[in-house]
């Protein structure tokens, strides 16, 4: 694997030897137009190394690596680096590792997929209850205001909200909010037992993470 | 990463099929990537082992939401990472600052204590190793999963919950530091890996 990964590194260090040995006229041209700052020199390079530049991009960073002593240089620097990354070995645990894990998988179940417990009627309920409440509440402060047009000659209605004016002990003991209130606490606990026999079930199961 | 035998899937598949033994297949394919990977954010090892068994066993009890929209390894990382998140949370580390540089204290720690291990440590790992503990978590993180873990930046964005744009930025700012770390306290180790 890691002689692998070298010639890797070897490849992509083979066509910019080759460009080494010629000369481009149109260099000192592309080079004025590309005056980059360190930086965005390296950022090029990085993706030049990385190889996620394009075809284009490839064949003139080649042409500049080759003719531009700095950008040689630069480009061997950040090679160094990503050559060390490569050929690096990952660490490893304890030999024992793998015995221990399966040894604490054994005393667990896996737990079954997210989606076949959590139901999707609970979803909906939950989202048809908090759209109950905010329409409640929107026909609610809508009945509470004042339309009244000032001017005949105005087609746009005036009208006015006062905060302060609404009556909330009439719309509290009012039948249509108990009914609304009733129907939002069945709702509740309609969800609550599910959401609790979903958990009971999933605990026969395994727990979940 | 190179895989011999059967495949990730194909392992999974007989796991969620009860049998469980199989699951050790898929332990030791990644327990290194995992362990460089929590290594990352913890430094002792043993901690790092007691959360490397931790994100196996997670893996395991939710192998069944495991949908093979990603790659295994990049949705495996992801509990790692998650894990040692929730690890140091507990510990009460500062967890505050994992987009910043560890600490100055911390860090001057490092480096004063660094020209001994030279002296005993002039391999390339532990090179690699102490510049890249002299990082941050973030750093460190985006270069463990990019070079060990062979994660392309979208699955690297993926996991740290980034745009790969922004991994992008932050790899190329990784190895710039990285690259200042190994010349300032690893030259002539930086030219040997040249010469090879």
């Amino acid at each position: 694997m890691r002689y692998m990964k070298y010639r890797m590194i070897k490849q992509k260090e083979e066509p910019i030897k080759a460009d080494l040995a010629n000369d481009s006229g149109s260099f000192a041209s592309y080079k004025e137009k590309h005056m980059d700052t360190r930086q965005q020199m390296e950022e090029r390079l990085w993706d030049f190394i990385d190889g996620l530049s394009t075809a284009d991009e490839q064949a003139s960073i080649r042409q500049l690596i080759s003719e531009d002593p700095a950008w040689r240089r630069r480009y061997n620097d950040l090679m160094n680096v990503d050559k060390a990354m490569h050929l690096d070995e990952l660490d490893a645990p304890s030999l024992r590792f793998t015995k221990n894990v399966m040894e604490q998988i054994a005393k667990y179940h896996v737990a079954p997929a997210t989606k076949n417990y959590i139901n999707q009627n609970v979803i909906r309920g939950i989202t048809a209850f908090f759209l109950i409440m905010i329409a409640g509440m929107v026909i609610y402060f809508l009945g509470q205001i004042h339309w009244s047009a000032t001017s005949t000659d105005n087609l746009v209605p005036q009208y006015s909200l006062d905060a302060n004016k609404l009556n909330w002990g009439k719309a509290l003991n009012s039948t249509s909010v108990n009914i609304f209130i009733l129907v939002n606490v069945i709702l509740g606990l309609i969800l609550l037992d599910k959401y609790l026999q979903a958990r009971k079930k999933s605990g026969n199961h395994g727990e979940t993470v | 990463m190179i895989t011999t035998g059967l495949s990730d899937t194909e392992i999974i598949s007989r796991v969620l099929q009860r049998e469980q033994t199989a699951f050790s297949q898929i332990v030791e394919r990644y327990q290194n990537y995992v362990f460089s990977l929590v290594l990352r954010f913890v430094e002792n090892r043993e901690d790092a082992e007691e959360i490397a068994q931790d994100v196996f066993v997670k893996a395991y009890r939710s192998l069944a939401d495991f949908r093979g929209e990603s790659k295994f390894s990049t949705w495996l990382f992801t509990i790692a990472r998650t894990s040692c998140i929730s690890f140091l949370r507990k510990r009460k580390l500062d967890t505050q600052s994992l987009d910043n540089e560890r600490t100055g204290i911390q860090l001057a720690n490092k480096e004063s204590g660094f020209r001994a291990d030279i002296v005993e440590q002039k391999s390339r790992h532990a090179m690699l190793n102490e510049s890249i503990s002299m990082l941050s978590v973030d750093d460190s993180q985006v270069l463990t999963l990019f070079y060990k873990g062979e994660q392309s930046l979208e699955e690297i964005g993926k996991i740290m919950r980034l745009d790969p744009n922004t991994v992008k930025v932050k790899l190329h700012r990784a190895r710039q530091r990285l690259k200042d770390k190994m010349e300032k306290y690893f030259r002539h180790e930086v030219h040997e890996i040249q010469d090879d």
